[in-house]
């Protein structure tokens, strides 16, 4: 047999064997990071040496010495640094907050514009997108704050765009109702409303799994979550008495006003998102195929049934995630109100780097929370989009 | 058998007066149903509300031209401080005779973009005219050859240095967002895992953070002695933001491609970076071109925020113009003339990137 004549095949190479050579590259990669970052690490640890600065996060402790404008939790200049950031982060997470949920509200009805056969809507609509995307936001934020800060009058000739609210130069203010116990009873009412509408819902589900008889859950809810609010009001006999702002000596007093500052930032940041999120509505809507909407009339669906179990689901799907990351573009470019001056977590932690000089542990602080912010609203979102999400083999 | 077909005369009626011409699309458009009337109304009186008092503060009351601000209050808008600080605004600091140095820079950077969206230009000398434009506004920019004096970097301002923040930012930052997208999908989990923390941590951090790391910290990274200055260190911020974001669109791109592209290159004997060059990133670069171009708004919209750490763009000339203490009072027409500027970068971009993507799916659709 000839088979002794075949010589066999040397060993390969180590150098030859995927195994090894990912292995090595992997670890000159590894090495190659580390260095860089021991490299930059030793350096910032000399420089701070040679400038004296302590590192560490020690001076939290101490006392902040600089006033904050604005603060939703008592704030005075003797209180420490850490009280100081947390003034900052609930600042942002305010005005954060307000936005996603306005910026929803004017994307959503933008988009939707957008779409309708309202010729005029539509381009009004379309001239809105267009404009406020293409425009950096924070020349939006210079604009609306020169506007409130300069352009607009001194409190006593104030513009009335709305009768109880005042647009000066000190900021705006409106009307609100005054406090009144019976505000805690709807609230109470509320909750228990929305409760009951659960249990309905589930109910409900479960008897036409069941039997096949529907429920109209839907009045119902709204009787529950609308009605119980309202008949406690009625029965109090209806509070409402309005808080509103009056001239007295050379600002408003009553009422709730909120600062240029605050007010441009929100101004900005609202249309600004609004343009992109109307633009995913948008996306989302033309997303389902009209033959799934002819699908649903043939199956006898009312138009209230077609949106929410056949059109709703699917755009949802597609809007959902780049609505994410919506949201969270909005809540980073909250902190361009530190170029404004509204005393968000950025700008407070600004002042308090130019204070002790403690930058790398300020930037990290800033940076952390961030993170923190995004990996919890991704986390939330990517939930929600799971309870939504095609379900596949 | 009667006949029961006949000959019957056709008659070419019109169509009823209401369905077509000017009246009809006034019908199907603005009024096909009450509720439309009523959002047509609406829409119609908010726009007879306030277009009026727009065009008027704009154009008939406007003051053209005026020594001051106060000489300009009026019940109009005062173009006059435009007039007064135009080049000011356009070219910031830069020394006031060399003035068309910068002016020409504008000029090859536009030219270079429209240049670039020609499709037939696409591919190696596209990038050999980006080279030598690049090199041609380095130096119009500095100067100190060709008889050109020289200028200090930190005079440059306004319009250009927008302009050169944006387009190199985004040339240095796209080959770095290519390896990081490569590393993000890559097999060996070390890389992955690297590549994957550094655009999620740059991702999830406003540009602003970045941008202070690279004011107040990366002079602490660098050795003693070893300075670098504003621009570059704002420049540098610029790149590894801008980097996550391109890694992120590139590896969209790197995704769609079929895996028996992959296969296919590994069957004839390629290399992982053979594979790479020749193979997977001509076909993923090209799928992703106008979520580039969107990025690159995005960049060039980012880049006003240099202000906070001191340079002036085109944003921070104006701040500076209406520091002026001649010219208070003004900033809502300096906004807006800033504002029509980045607008028609932007919208001519955005326009383009639209437009790509119609073309690229013109195949895709049935």
């Amino acid at each position: 047999m000839p088979t002794d004549t075949i010589p066999r095949p040397t060993r390969p190479s180590p150098w030859r064997n995927p195994a090894v050579r990912s292995m090595v590259v992997q670890v000159l990669f590894v090495a190659a990071v580390l260095a860089l970052g021991a490299f930059l690490v030793h350096n910032t640890v000399v420089n701070l040496r040679r400038q004296n600065i302590a590192g560490g996060f020690g001076f939290l402790d101490r006392e902040a010495a600089f006033g904050i404008g604005e603060a939703l939790i008592a704030y005075t200049p003797a209180d420490t640094y850490a009280r100081a950031f947390l003034v900052g982060l609930l600042n942002t997470l305010y005005v954060a907050g307000l936005g996603v949920v306005l910026a929803t509200i004017l994307g959503t009805v933008m988009g939707i514009a957008r779409l309708s056969r309202n010729w005029l809507v539509s381009k009004l609509a379309q001239i809105y997108v267009e404009t406020f995307r293409n425009i950096p936001l924070l020349l939006q934020l210079f604009f609306w704050w020169g506007l409130l800060r300069e352009t607009a009058p001194a409190p006593r000739l104030a513009w009335q765009p709305l009768p109880d609210v005042f647009v000066s130069n000190r900021g705006i203010a409106f009307a609100v109702p005054s406090p009144d116990p019976a505000y805690g009873w709807m609230a109470l009412a509320f909750l228990v409303g929305l409760a009951a509408t659960i249990g309905a819902f589930r109910w409900a589900r479960q008897r036409q799994a069941q039997t096949g008889q529907q429920f109209p859950t839907g009045w119902i809810g709204l009787g529950l979550v609308v009605g119980l609010p309202l008949a406690m009001f009625l029965l109090s006999g209806a509070p409402l008495t309005l808080d509103r702002p009056e001239m007295k000596g050379f600002n408003f007093t009553g009422g709730h006003a909120v600062s240029p500052e605050f007010a441009a930032l929100l101004l900005g940041l609202v249309i600004y998102s609004g343009t992109f999120i109307a633009e995913i509505v948008r996306a989302g809507i033309l997303a389902v195929s009209w033959g799934q909407t002819e699908a649903a009339m043939a199956l006898g669906l009312h138009p209230i049934q077609r949106m929410r179990l056949i059109v709703l689901p699917q755009a949802l799907r597609v809007i959902i995630p780049p609505m994410t990351s919506q949201y969270l573009s909005l809540t980073k470019n909250s902190s361009l109100a530190v170029a404004i001056g509204y005393p968000d977590l950025v700008s407070v932690t600004n002042t308090m780097i130019n204070q002790t000089g403690q930058a790398v542990e300020g930037i990290a602080m800033i940076m952390a929370v961030y993170l923190t912010i995004s990996l919890i609203i991704s986390a939330l979102m990517n939930v929600y989009n799971r309870s939504v999400a095609l379900v596949e083999r | 058998m009667t006949d029961v077909t006949q000959e019957l005369p056709i008659v070419v009626e019109p169509p009823p007066p209401a369905t077509a011409g000017p009246l009809g699309w006034l019908r199907a458009n603005l009024f096909s149903n009450v509720f439309n009337t009523i959002l047509t109304i609406l829409a119609a009186a908010l726009l007879a509300v306030t277009i009026p008092p727009i065009i008027r503060w704009a154009l008939f009351d406007a003051i053209w031209t005026a020594p001051n601000s106060r000489a300009c209050r009026g019940a109009g808008a005062c173009w006059a401080f435009i007039h007064e600080k135009l080049r000011f605004i356009l070219f910031g600091t830069f020394p006031y005779e060399e003035q068309w140095r910068p002016l020409l820079a504008v000029v090859i950077f536009i030219a270079l973009i429209v240049a670039s969206c020609d499709r037939r230009l696409w591919g190696r000398s596209l990038a050999f005219l980006w080279l030598l434009g690049l090199v041609a506004v380095g130096v119009l920019m500095w100067g100190g050859i060709f008889g050109l004096s020289f200028v200090g970097n930190q005079l440059w301002s306004g319009l250009p240095l927008t302009l050169i923040l944006a387009v190199v930012g985004m040339a240095f930052a796209f080959p770095l967002a290519i390896l990081l997208a490569l590393g993000r999908r890559s097999q060996l989990p070390a890389v992955r895992t690297i590549c994957v923390a550094y655009i999620e941590l740059i991702r999830g951090v406003p540009l602003i953070t970045v941008l202070f790391m690279a004011s107040v910290m990366l002079p602490l990274f660098l050795p003693a002695g070893m300075t670098i200055d504003k621009l570059l260190r704002a420049q540098v911020a610029i790149i590894l933001f801008a980097a996550a974001y391109l890694a992120e669109v590139v590896r969209g791109g790197l995704q769609a491609i079929p895996k028996g592209q992959i296969e296919a290159a590994d069957a004839l004997g390629l290399t992982y970076w053979q594979r790479t060059r020749r193979i997977v990133l001509p076909q993923a670069l090209a799928l992703v071109i106008p979520p580039l171009v969107n990025t690159f708004i995005g960049t060039f919209k980012d880049t006003t925020l240099v202000i906070i750490i001191g340079l002036f763009d085109l944003l921070g000339t104006i701040n500076a113009a209406l520091n002026d203490a001649n010219w208070r009072g003004t900033s809502t027409e300096a906004y807006i003339f800033a504002a029509a500027i980045y607008f028609c970068f932007c919208f001519f971009m955005s326009r383009y990137s639209q437009m790509l993507e119609r073309e690229f799916n013109k195949g895709r659709r049935q």
